[in-house]
């Protein structure tokens, strides 16, 4: 069996020169946290199984500085290395393979165009297309007040979840356990799966959100949003059928290392690379 | 003075992306030459390294210009690495295409992964080293590697095998013969172990 794997998310800001990591809580606010390749190589050497670049500018105009963001990057980092934020074409994805990524992640165009999803996992194969979703709980009074969602029983009570695009700056009205099938029949290779009500709280992913996706598809499944402790990393492996864990502040903040979560996760019997 | 690098050759014959693995052999401090015409091949200095992601029938197709060049350096005994579709295309055949006929370097064939598990074969698996004596493998034991693939190499002879990882079944990770090595997983992404590998193989 594959390793389940932890995955350091470097959010960049590429309005400044040549790129810095920043760290947003619930999506806002701004704190700035490193020099992108520099953390991607650290976190390398520390044993990250994946790098996540998100380029939450995401403008055109940012373009090079991404590319050559991740040409520094894979100088020195040698495990697989996803990048998101602004791809809107095949084209864009391919300047990004070029530079050295392994996959992309793509959110905002696959909603407005689900068929790019097809095209890249075309054109790249499967495995180099993860769809991001940012899923936002919607609360209703009973299962019949949206009968055409998805309506899950939660401890705060049922809800259905809602995808947002634009980083979380405009909802759709799609339903978020919906699209994360059809992104799977259309070719992706994996969910990138954000809980925005979890997404800087360090409160613990929503592992609700995380169980019922992740039991519906066949393809991997990352959680993100929400994870401040080692527990919340135990769980969502344990708790649900995630396959991978992202985080970004607990290792920006140097809350934890990421040897640190892979040995608290083997003592517990957890299966990650570690060595 | 400087000692003199190492030099390697990769093969760029169209198959995916090579930009990873010229990046960790320049890590690594070799010379790399990427060479997309047979003809810039030096033999006498460089070992030859056939990356590539996709289907096999495409490998074949598009390695054909260099597959002369490619013979004369096993027969010169030139360390020749071959990684993922480069692995495969050392055998016979492949059930991924009946048309396209494999280098036959190797006896064997390429079968889809027959597991229960989902195809396919993605992340980091653990290595079983089952040959000792392999130099590819000097010092790497039970490393984690990373894979991305549905099929994999069944050689005639099985001491061809170096290394496999469980998936539901076993999978041949790894094989040797004479100077004919390949690995089906991605050392140029697989850290550590990867590099170690791939440094390995410079030292041959």
């Amino acid at each position: 069996m594959v390793c389940k794997r932890i995955i350091p998310c470097l959010d960049c800001d590429l309005a400044v020169p040549e790129g810095r990591v920043v760290k947003g809580i619930e999506f806002k606010q701004i704190r700035y946290a490193g020099v992108p390749w520099e953390l991607a190589k650290k976190y390398y050497e520390d044993g990250a199984d994946e790098i996540v670049f998100l380029d939450i500018t995401a403008s055109h105009e940012r373009r090079e500085t991404m590319v050559h963001i991740i040409e520094k990057t894979a100088e020195n980092v040698f495990v697989p290395l996803t990048v998101g934020g602004g791809i809107r074409t095949v084209e864009d994805a391919k300047k990004v393979f070029n530079a050295g990524a392994d996959k992309v992640s793509i959110n905002t165009a696959a909603i407005q165009n689900p068929n790019l999803v097809n095209q890249i996992a075309k054109y790249f194969g499967s495995q180099a297309c993860v769809v991001a979703i940012d899923a936002k709980r919607r609360y209703v009074k009973s299962p019949d007040e949206a009968k055409d969602k998805i309506v899950v029983k939660t401890p705060e009570g049922y809800c259905w979840f809602e995808c947002s695009i634009y980083g979380g700056r405009k909802f759709t009205g799609v339903d978020a356990i919906k699209w994360a099938m059809e992104v799977e029949e259309r070719g992706a290779g994996e969910i990138l799966l954000t809980s925005m009500d979890r997404d800087g709280t360090v409160e613990g992913y929503d592992l609700v959100l995380t169980d019922e996706v992740s039991r519906r598809v066949n393809i991997p499944v990352i959680a993100s949003g929400g994870c401040g402790n080692l527990e919340h990393i135990y769980e969502v492996f344990t708790k649900t059928q995630a396959m991978a864990a992202l985080a970004a502040s607990i290792f920006h903040y140097g809350t934890y290392s990421i040897r640190e979560v892979k040995e608290y996760l083997v003592e517990r019997g957890v299966k990650v690379r570690l060595e | 003075m400087e000692e003199p690098k190492i030099r390697v050759a990769i093969v760029n014959y169209g198959m995916g992306n090579i930009r990873s693995v010229y990046n960790a052999f320049k890590y690594l401090k070799a010379e790399v030459n990427v060479v997309d015409d047979p003809l810039k091949l030096n033999l006498e200095k460089e070992k030859i390294v056939i990356p590539g992601v996709g289907a096999f029938e495409d490998g074949i197709k598009n390695i054909q210009p260099f597959i002369s060049k490619i013979m004369e350096a096993i027969s010169l005994g030139k360390p020749i690495l071959g990684i993922c579709i480069g692995l495969q295309m050392f055998f016979e055949e492949s059930e991924e295409s009946t048309k396209a006929k494999g280098l036959g370097l190797i006896k064997g064939r390429v079968v889809k992964i027959r597991t229960n598990l989902k195809l396919p074969h993605i992340g980091w698996n653990k290595l079983k080293i089952v040959k000792d004596g392999c130099p590819l493998f000097k010092e790497v034991k039970d490393g984690y590697v990373y894979f991305v693939h549905s099929y994999h190499a069944l050689p005639a002879e099985e001491d061809v095998i170096v290394a496999t990882t469980e998936y539901g079944c076993e999978v041949t990770a790894a094989v040797w013969k004479n100077n004919v090595y390949g690995v089906q997983f991605h050392p140029e992404k697989s850290g550590r172990t990867g590099l170690k590998i791939l440094k390995n193989f410079l030292e041959l």
